[in-house]
């Protein structure tokens, strides 16, 4: 045996050792949802079935908690993509002394454990009577990804070619008609990419709505789910394990989505150049 | 970088500044003034005060008695060595070796087993924050699949989120994280230059030299800017531990995000809850320069 291949084989082994360890609590998942009586340990279901499914496919469960979940992600998406788009364009395009101040500040937000500040914003929330909105949580939560998003933005638009705006400068357009008609829809992947990267980054937050709503009929399924399991004793694992199912498809397709577009390096969006 | 939009700016040079193409700034910079700034500022002041959630809604200024009773508190120590615990364990030790081990032994792959991989272990980590803890916790509970393999191995099994809370939670952790760093470290493997690596085979460098000598060295900054960014992840981990163990049993994996929510809103001590997350906010804020400064950004 050639030493190219011993080396090939050995690389498949031990990579199949780890894909396994990592399937394991996935393929839990995938399993339990289709067992009627599914427990804790990896099996196959003895007669599957889609009972779970139909079982957590109400109002209650299921309807209520995605569509808070998509009204609260989607509408924080939505701001934060506006308003990344809006600032990314003049710290683009112009420079001034205090141009490059602001990205170092925005950089460097990025990078502050969001984690920490709940107290506080919880505080702030309670003081003006923002606690339990859902517009209150969708402002901090489009917040909380804008710094990452203005960054991202950025980056994308200094590669657009500024030629045709150069055109539509002396044709006397303003610079908002500018960046809509000629900018933004230059670097639509651009777009695509920070706007599907923050509605995945927003869907799986847990804490945020966790501290800032609580009523019931305001959660998002990250919090719905918690509530749901965090009763241990009486769970039923299969119907638990097929909402995650359901929570969780959404972004694994939209994953797969801009995966192609960008190829490996996407989570740091250029921010890095290691 | 391109500055291809800078060009205009130097041929209009000289001319009088115009404000007012700054103007689509200021959304972003309201919001990131009243949600981001505005709490962060609050987070000074409130952790100076012995702000409580019940009782006399009162808020006195007492200095740095927070910090005090912090440092003379068992359970913050408790916490802090947790979360150092946790941070080295999932994501120096875990998380980095095992995204690096992964990123090289794909390049040496078929590609099937490269791709399903790769699928899989991305798939960890798309995953929501509850949904990956509630597999985890799953996984480790007495009952869960981890013992089923060791019973099969004929290796001794226990209750895991019992007797190793900490650990588990750590593993878990890496079971989430460990994408990023792969493709942090698949990116950076991939730009360098293969005569390189061929030249240093054909003079008998064996392979943990190779590592050693060649391949470390020229990823060296991805290594850094990675040890950062997950080290600051590992850092506000809330969601995962808080699902899987609550920060116990007791507080055996309390670690200070967990210890600053349980003060704050269980024990509803709204300022000292607050003076331990300026502490995390500092340590934050810390690795943070120092990664703008690792990686000399060009703005």
């Amino acid at each position: 045996m050639k030493r190219a291949t011993r080396v090939r084989l050995a690389s498949d082994a031990a990579l199949f050792v780890v894909a396994g360890a990592f399937l394991l609590p996935l393929l839990w998942l995938v399993l339990s949802s289709l067992d009627a009586d599914a427990d804790l340990r990896v099996r196959l279901p003895s007669s599957p079935t889609t009972e779970n499914f139909s079982a957590v496919l109400t109002d209650e469960i299921t309807f209520t908690p995605m569509l808070n979940s998509l009204l609260l992600c989607g509408s924080a998406t939505l701001l934060t993509v506006a308003c990344a788009a809006l600032a990314a364009y003049p710290l683009s395009r112009y420079r001034s002394r205090f141009s490059r101040p602001y990205l170092l500040t925005i950089l460097f937000t990025t990078c502050l454990p969001i984690t920490a500040i709940m107290v506080p914003v919880y505080g702030l929330f309670v003081q003006v009577n923002l606690v339990d909105t859902m517009y209150g949580t969708a402002l901090f939560l489009a917040t909380s990804q804008l710094p990452f998003s203005i960054w991202l933005m950025k980056n994308f638009m200094d590669g657009v070619p500024t030629v045709l705006e150069e055109a539509a400068w002396t044709d006397g357009a303003s610079m908002i008609q500018t960046l809509t008609r000629i900018v933004l829809p230059l670097m639509g992947p651009g777009m695509t990419v920070v706007m599907i990267y923050t509605f995945i980054q927003l869907w799986g937050n847990f804490f945020v709505p966790f501290m800032l709503l609580l009523s019931p009929d305001q959660l998002p399924a990250s919090v719905s789910i918690f509530t749901f399991f965090g009763n241990y004793g009486s769970v039923i694992y299969g119907q638990l394990a097929a909402f995650s199912i359901l929570y969780s498809t959404p972004v694994l397709l939209l994953y797969i989505l801009i995966s192609r577009r960008l190829g490996g390096g996407f989570a740091l969006g250029g921010a890095v150049k290691g | 970088m391109p500055a291809g939009g800078r060009e205009r700016d130097e041929r209009r040079g000289g001319r009088k500044p115009r404000p007012l193409r700054w103007l689509p700034l200021a959304p972003a910079t309201v919001l990131l003034l009243l949600f981001l700034a505005g709490p962060i500022g609050y987070c000074v002041w409130i952790a100076f005060t012995n702000t409580q959630l019940t009782g006399s809604s009162t808020s006195d200024f007492v200095g740095l008695d927070n910090f005090r009773r912090a440092f003379a508190d068992d359970n913050f120590r408790n916490a802090v060595w947790l979360t150092l615990v946790f941070t080295f364990v999932s994501s120096i030790v875990g998380q980095n070796t095992i995204g690096l081990a992964l990123a090289g032994l794909m390049r040496a792959a078929s590609r099937p087993v490269r791709t399903v991989t790769g699928a899989v272990v991305i798939a960890a980590w798309v995953l929501p924050e509850i949904v990956a803890a509630f597999l985890l916790y799953a996984f480790f509970r007495r009952e869960g699949t981890l013992n089923a393999v060791l019973d099969w191995l004929h290796l001794p099994s226990q209750n895991w989120l019992f007797t190793l809370p900490i650990l588990a939670v750590s593993f878990a952790n890496v079971w989430r994280g460990t994408a990023f760093s792969m493709l942090i470290y698949s990116a950076a493997l991939s730009e360098i230059p293969k005569d390189i690596t061929e030249a240093a085979e054909v003079d008998g460098a064996n392979g943990v030299r190779r590592l050693w000598h060649i391949t470390l060295p020229m990823i060296r900054r991805s290594i850094g800017t990675n040890l950062m960014l997950n080290t600051l992840s590992t850092l506000s981990v809330f969601g995962l531990i808080w699902a899987m163990t609550r920060g116990g049993p007791g507080n055996r994996s309390q670690t200070l995000p967990v210890f600053m929510y349980d003060q704050a809103f269980l024990k509803s001590l709204i300022g000292y809850g607050t003076a331990v997350a300026l502490l995390l906010l500092l340590v934050g804020a810390l690795f943070s320069i120092v990664y703008i400064r690792l990686l000399k950004v060009e703005v």
